[in-house]
């Protein structure tokens, strides 16, 4: 697992409550120096991961930023836990990020897509998805459903000709956590 | 439009329902939280932004199927006691009763569907069944979330999924919470165990009325902490195991606590029966741990199921909780008065529940138990 501020691996976890929420965040060694996380009564998990009250930002916009459609700024998005607009996602992305790897089982959406957006998903969305449904009817032994899945992949691959060559590696992917992407 | 004093004389089957015995799963839960993708999100937007996102869904969410003759109300226009006698019976949220210019709430008639508007996100709508049913109640808001999508433009990120106020609610929005009835073991002294284990798998357990409250009655309401990352069913899946998990490990303690301290739940039994039956003056914590125990009995065969009429224990439950007692009183009742009336209350609505029988032998009566709840 790698640390969530750099690439080195991660040996430092934590996880504290903060307003009821569980938050989880994976250090290397020597970002929880740094971050003085040796000292788990310090700081809070939010403050890290945004930056706040640390003299270099960390992560997310630096502080002074504040989201054009909504104006909601990172200071006050810190303080209330709450987002002001569908935008502020984009504009305080990189802080968000690690705040929803720490608190949910993933980072990318897997529930239901609004119909009417199912059809303009991209093809590679919509065959990443059923991969993901695939890999997991073969660990369930789900062999007919597993066949049934590989025929949709196929049916979507021959469209855009990038067909069998990504499953092998999403395969190998599926073991570990969510491969970086954010990064 | 159905009137507020029809909706309090009718409650639904999921807040006093008949259910399978033992009846440990009390009601299932599923609350999905949407955003219109062109509007500030509430706690952001002024009154007029808030205002106009109310004008742009309620048409919408009056056409859902089955919302016909709904209770469609402006929280302004609600007086603050009918506020909390919603959030008492579970249809509003705390924080939706104090709710600002633009709130509302709209709920069908058999109160198995209540939606808020301007509530921290501009929708959240909720699906309630009695006992344990989460799939269905997940179909019947899929439903109401399918029909609104055909005229709201939602909030979504093919990344991140529905976007919310708060990002512990991004992704697939939803919330799926059942009930628990769990005397065993809190008597058992066990529960604090078992809520380590439960949010050390993602999961939350809180109490009667939810986040930051208080365990009444032996109720606690088991929920989903992530939303992002499994699908809808994935999240299902998980939370019926570990329930069906829960439902067994009560299951158990109660009959261990038969076996092994009888006279200790008999004793607890019989001080509950006569206190809510005598007591002149009593406060809603301590009713409400009484009353926990004759369910208890009911659900060990002692006393006959409550389901018919006033004295049906859900009822008592929700009469006796501080906003009803003053709704029905029709005017503010001071704390002392409340417990004067609460305890008549009680003597009026039990006054026919017989003596628990309680000589059949804890053998037999944790043999009968049937652990079918699942």
């Amino acid at each position: 697992m790698k640390c969530d501020l750099c690439d080195n691996k991660a040996n430092v976890f934590l996880t504290q409550i903060v307003n009821g929420k569980m938050q989880k965040v994976n250090l290397c060694e020597g970002c929880a120096k740094e971050k003085g996380v040796t000292d788990p009564t310090g700081f809070a998990l939010a403050d890290l991961l945004f930056g706040i009250g640390e003299e270099e930002t960390v992560a997310g916009a630096p502080s002074g930023d504040a989201c054009p459609t909504c104006g909601t700024t990172a200071e006050e998005l810190r303080k209330s836990g709450r987002v002001g607009c569908a935008n502020c996602y984009q504009v305080f992305s990189e802080g968000l990020d690690s705040l929803l790897r720490a608190m949910h089982k993933g980072t990318r959406h897997k529930g239901r897509v609004p119909d009417h957006l199912v059809e303009r998903m991209s093809l590679r969305e919509r065959k990443r998805r059923l991969d993901e449904e695939m890999d997991k009817a073969v660990r369930e032994e789900r062999f007919e459903d597993a066949a049934k899945l590989r025929d949709e992949i196929n049916a979507l691959g021959d469209g855009e000709g990038e067909g069998g060559s990504r499953r092998g590696a999403t395969k190998v992917k599926a073991e570990q956590p969510e491969p970086s992407e954010t990064a | 439009m159905m009137r507020f004093s029809t909706l309090l004389r009718n409650p639904a089957p999921w807040m006093c329902g008949t259910r399978k015995l033992p009846g440990i799963v009390i009601s299932s839960r599923i609350r999905l939280a949407r955003n219109l993708a062109d509007y500030l999100f509430p706690t952001r937007a002024d009154a007029s932004v808030r205002e106009a996102v109310r004008e742009a869904v309620l048409p919408g969410v009056r056409g859902i199927p089955g919302m016909e003759k709904a209770f469609v109300k402006g929280m302004e226009d609600l007086p603050g006691v009918e506020r909390r006698v919603l959030v008492e019976r579970h249809l509003v949220s705390r924080e939706h009763a104090g709710a600002e210019a633009g709130g509302a709430v709209v709920i069908n008639r058999p109160q198995s569907m209540s939606i808020m508007i301007n509530e921290e996100d501009h929708l959240r709508m909720q699906a309630m069944l009695p006992g344990f049913d989460l799939r269905s109640a997940f179909t019947h808001l899929q439903e109401a979330d399918q029909h609104l999508e055909q005229q709201l433009d939602f909030a979504f990120d093919q990344r991140l999924g529905y976007l919310t106020s708060c990002p512990s609610n991004v992704g697939t929005g939803m919330r799926a919470s059942v009930m628990l009835h769990l005397p065993g073991l809190v008597l058992a002294d066990q529960m604090n165990k078992v809520i380590n284990a439960i949010n050390k798998i993602g999961l939350a357990v809180r109490g009667l009325f939810g986040e930051g409250s208080e365990a009444q009655s032996n109720l606690f309401q088991v929920s989903n902490q992530t939303t992002l990352g499994e699908s809808e069913a994935e999240i299902i899946d998980r939370l019926e195991r570990v329930a069906g998990q829960i439902i067994q490990n009560e299951i158990q303690a109660r009959a261990k606590l038969l076996a092994e301290r009888p006279d200790f739940v008999r004793d607890q039994v019989g001080r509950a029966y006569g206190l809510l039956r005598h007591a002149r003056i009593i406060a809603t914590k301590e009713a409400l741990n009484h009353l926990s125990m004759l369910r208890l009995a009911i659900d060990l065969g002692w006393l006959p199921p409550q389901n018919e009429g006033d004295g049906n224990l859900d009822l008592v439950i929700l009469d006796l909780q501080p906003a009803h007692m003053q709704w029905h009183a029709g005017h503010k009742l001071s704390p002392e008065e409340r417990d004067m009336r609460r305890a008549r209350l009680l003597r009026e609505r039990l006054h026919s529940l017989p003596e628990p029988d309680m000589q059949g032998g804890a053998e037999d009566a944790s043999a009968d138990t049937p652990p079918n709840e699942s």
